[in-house]
């Protein structure tokens, strides 16, 4: 058991990070917060989902979408249609016009349940669809606009576009879609009420479990050769074409992940909240979430999580004391983190806590010595020579971009 | 022409009536010529005669206007750059363009022939075969002793030689490379020969150089163009002796 | 969708909704103008240009109510002066932003992006504290009032009809200033070989601070202009800046033609539109168009074919 190469993994130091935010959030946050406080974090969590898309998708492969929130919305909207449709039991709705349909149908006159609608009476349909809505639509965005060579600001300004175009038809068709207020009035998921204190610390902890499969399958990619293919394409695209590479499928393969991470994310976000409006997947929640992933270090899936915990946590307190505040906090936060470190907090914890660690973990021949080993002794088994690339945090150097 | 076309299949590599325009300026104009294999074409021109562009169409990164590029009797105007790249072209560009953040070792890796598709690469693993590879690459580009250095700390030269073997690892027929020496120094200019020399054993190379010395160096036959078009082809001597190339190109 | 309505009718409906366009268009044009010159120049999208617009607003409706209060009897003019005003506000606030920020993230264009909506937030919020969330309006001249009666189904206000006469004089000026001064033959210079400029004695540095001043600038005489026919809040500069977006790019970059070609096919659509759908489905369908009309063609509708 011992030498399990899993037990080792979590004896070095990348595994003792990972260990660290697991330990925060499975057992330290839960013992000192409350239901209602850890339920906050439950929904700071589901950002982070969002934040590790961007990480692969913006941070390594230099993708910029300012529309995240399209992806994050959908994938909510599939979970509230869902949980809106088992509210609405006829007999849950029998002062209605319609009973049997949602209530803002019925407010606007809507006599029969719309054909889309429909599939969503189905569980299984749909947890595909939180995932695969998402995806499709990444997709359909990505295979036009890879395929033609649209990048950089192009990108991001037609991505904000189609958020922008969502958040409109869907505020605009409030008979089928429940307008600004939303989806509102969720109560059960399966015949469980997920607005008791134990159903939220449980979705807590579901959620939890979720974000580290999401973290684990970012790290896989990052580790392997893909990985480094995407970090190249954001550097020397053409040398990577010409590689014998197709640069769009990996470029529509990146959008699509970061699409399905955030579709899962804004599922959870319905089911912790108990309910989903069109304010959180509009151009400024779709901004916001970008800054989540810059803050923790747009290179770092780790620090993308601290990140959106951090934002989110900072945005509750100010509107809390002082919500005039809030803007111009949030504004210095994009121009210091822009202008000031780009590496976000995982940047610093590089420059300034690992050198710490270094002096502290001197006598573990595991950690440092390797390193040195690696530099001086080329000579290596193609075994070892695999788990080399893997500097926890890649550094971003902005004079490359 | 027509004769030239039947015959098409024996040449490695033959570009017939390739034309590009930009905004109605033919950078390329009705150009044609043929690669035997394992030979070493050079082709050199003044300024602006469309080498670059030559390359840029072979390999698929600019669109001929008309025209054909027949590879081992493959069409290559209408397929993709990878797919270009997978049927056996490598091209190097001008300015070397090598992944700075990865080592030279994983420089190469990245051009190993495998694991091209998103998950195909997700599946490579680095096996003893890939190592080896690599190995003996590296031994061949004089890179052998740097394989764990970042690609930003060599020399200038030196990341040309990679960019070469990030070539010679995908085991193409056909090289292209664009300016091989450019901002070379003596002393490396004569191990890229030395390098060329072993390379055409097994490949065929196509260069853009301008230094003549380097040019009667290594050069089979030599492509003169100028305005987009052939304005002289032939031996080193040939050429250097043709009027109309000492007119617009070599000078008096 | 036409169904119910009798040539004539339609054709007047065209007419008027084609007008409303045509004020939806000023508004494009002045805002996508400045947009586009900066977007041409650095390559960087201006996050914060909606706000530079609204600081324009506010600077009109703070000139117009000291002229109500000191120099009423000269208040038939204080537009003009209002837009000098706005424009010299907004292209210093904009040389500053220049300095302090945007010249250190060149070759970051979506930093840029992220730092310059940092700025607009920022700068939403100032406006909040300083004029408060609800929105002010100024009073029009006396001359600016009332309408021109072109049929009996069609009137053309006057305020539209002069903002739409600044938009086409500024889009005139830019035209001259960057295809036909020297100064314009420098920053094209600097847009198409940097180095190349430099070498040749262009000061870089300072074309762009100037460009990105004079784009804030003409988003300042913008939000001027936007006073004329609606009122200005904290956040109505937001309100604009996708659409202004979509016409930039639509227009295809670095093309001054294009953008105002773009503004018109945008507003006429969005304007027309609305008179048959209701409002958001109009502008769903006219965002929608665009985009898809971007994925099929992203270089835009006026983009050289270049050499790359």
């Amino acid at each position: 058991m011992k030498d399990s190469p899993v037990v080792k993994w979590f004896a070095s130091r990348e595994g003792l990070y990972y260990l660290a935010l697991a330990l925060l959030l499975v057992v330290v946050l839960p013992v000192m917060l409350d239901a209602f406080r850890l339920n906050m974090v439950g929904k700071y969590l589901t950002y982070a989902f969002v934040a590790i898309g961007l990480v692969m998708c913006w941070g390594k492969a230099g993708i910029l979408s300012l529309g995240q929130g399209v992806f994050f919305g959908l994938g909510g909207y599939c979970m509230a249609m869902y949980l809106k449709l088992e509210a609405s039991t006829p007999e849950a709705t029998a002062i209605q016009s319609t009973p049997g349909i949602p209530d803002f149908m019925d407010w606007n006159q809507i006599t029969a349940l719309p054909w889309f609608w429909e599939p969503f009476n189905s569980f299984a349909f749909t947890l595909i669809a939180v995932i695969g809505v998402p995806v499709l639509l990444a997709l359909i965005i990505g295979v036009a606009m890879f395929t033609r060579r649209v990048g950089g600001v192009y990108f991001a300004i037609i991505t904000q576009a189609i958020a922008a175009i969502l958040t409109i038809l869907i505020i605009g068709q409030q008979g089928y879609t429940g307008g600004i207020n939303g989806i509102t009035d969720l109560r059960t998921l399966m015949g469980w009420d997920i607005r008791t204190d134990e159903a939220k610390t449980a979705l807590y902890f579901v959620t939890v479990a979720l974000l580290f499969v999401c973290l684990f399958a970012a790290r896989l990619i990052q580790k392997r050769k893909l990985g480094r293919i995407l970090v190249a394409m954001n550097t020397q695209e053409n040398r990577v074409r010409f590689s014998g590479y197709d640069v769009a499928a990996f470029k529509i393969f990146v959008f699509c992940l970061a699409a399905a991470f955030a579709g899962i994310g804004g599922a959870l976000f319905t089911l912790s909240v108990g309910f989903m409006s069109p304010s959180f997947i509009g151009i400024v929640a779709s901004i916001e979430m970008v800054i989540f992933c810059a803050l923790g270090g747009r290179l770092s899936i780790l620090g993308a999580v601290y990140g959106a915990l951090l934002v989110n946590a900072a945005k509750s307190g100010f509107s809390e004391s002082f919500p005039e505040l809030w803007p111009f906090a949030m504004g210095a936060l994009f121009i210091g983190v822009v202008l000031a470190f780009p590496n976000g907090l995982a940047g610093l914890y590089q420059t300034y806590v690992m050198p710490l660690e270094e002096r502290l973990f001197r006598r573990k021949p595991k950690t440092d010595g390797s390193q040195k080993a690696k530099a001086t002794a080329p000579a290596q088994t193609p075994g070892e020579r695999g788990k080399e690339y893997d500097p926890l945090i890649d550094q971003y150097s902005p004079e490359k971009s | 022409m027509k004769a030239a076309k039947s015959k098409s299949k024996d040449f490695l590599l033959a570009v017939e009536g390739l034309t590009v325009s930009f905004d109605g300026f033919k950078a390329v104009d009705d150009l044609s010529f043929y690669l035997d294999p394992n030979e070493i074409r050079v082709i050199i021109g003044p300024n602006g005669a469309g080498k670059t562009t030559v390359l840029d169409l072979i390999c698929g990164k600019t669109r001929a206007t008309s025209g054909s590029i027949r590879f081992q009797g493959r069409e290559l105007t209408k397929m993709k750059e990878h797919q270009i790249v997978h049927s056996g072209v490598g091209r190097k560009f001008q300015t070397p363009s090598v992944f700075e953040d990865l080592t030279v070792f994983e420089n190469l890796e990245v051009s190993y022939p495998q694991g091209h598709s998103v998950m195909g690469a997700l599946a490579f693993k680095r096996d003893l075969a890939v190592v080896e590879e690599i190995e003996s690459v590296a031994r061949t580009i004089f890179l052998e002793d740097m394989l764990e250095q970042p690609a930003s700390l060599l020399s200038h030269g030196q990341k040309q030689w990679l960019e070469i073997g990030m070539l010679l690892i995908q085991k193409p027929k056909l090289i292209m490379l664009d300016e091989p020496v450019a901002g070379m120094s003596v002393v490396e200019r004569k191990k890229t020969a030395e390098l060329l020399k072993v390379i055409t054993r097994e490949h065929t190379v196509l260069v853009i150089e301008h230094d003549m010395q380097f040019v009667g160096d290594i050069a089979d036959r030599v492509t003169v163009m100028h305005q987009g078009k052939v304005l002289s082809e032939g031996s080193i001597e040939h050429v250097k002796s043709d009027p109309k190339v000492i007119e617009v190109y070599l000078g008096h | 969708m036409f169904d119910g309505y009798t040539t004539s009718e339609l054709m007047s409906i065209f007419a008027m909704q084609g007008f409303a366009g045509l004020s939806l268009f000023s508004v494009f044009v002045l805002m996508a103008l400045g947009l586009a010159i900066i977007f041409g120049q650095m390559g960087v999208i201006n996050m914060a240009h909606g706000e530079f617009m609204i600081l324009g607003a506010y600077t009109t409706y703070l000139t117009s109510s000291a002229f109500q209060s000191y120099l009423p009897g000269l208040f038939g003019g204080y537009f003009f002066v209002a837009m000098l005003f706005a424009f010299l506000v907004c292209a210093a606030l904009g040389a500053f932003v220049e300095w302090a920020m945007v010249r250190h993230l060149y070759r970051r264009p979506l930093d840029t992006l992220l730092a310059t909506w940092g700025l607009s937030l920022i700068l939403q919020q100032a406006y909040r504290t300083i004029f408060g969330a609800r929105e002010v309006g100024v009073t029009l001249p006396d001359w600016m009032m009332g309408s021109i009666q072109v049929t009996d189904m069609v009137d053309l206000p006057i305020n539209g009809l002069f903002v739409m006469i600044i938009a086409l004089s500024i889009a005139i000026a830019v035209y001259f200033l960057m295809y036909r001064s020297g100064w314009g033959k420098k920053v094209r210079a600097v847009v198409q070989n940097r180095p190349m400029a430099e070498a040749v004695g262009i000061n870089s540095a300072g074309v762009d601070r100037a460009t990105f001043a004079l784009g804030c600038g003409i988003a300042g005489i913008a939000g001027a202009a936007f006073t004329m026919i609606g009122s200005t809040g904290p956040s109505s500069g937001q309100a604009y800046i996708v659409d202004t977006f979509l016409v930039v790019v639509f227009g295809g970059a670095q093309s001054l033609i294009g953008t105002i070609v773009s503004a018109f096919g945008i507003s006429q659509a969005q304007s027309t539109l609305e008179f048959f759908l209701s409002g958001s489905m109009a502008k769903v369908l006219t965002l929608l168009v665009v985009v898809g009309i971007l994925m099929l063609r992203p270089e835009g509708l006026m983009a050289l074919k270049i050499r790359r």
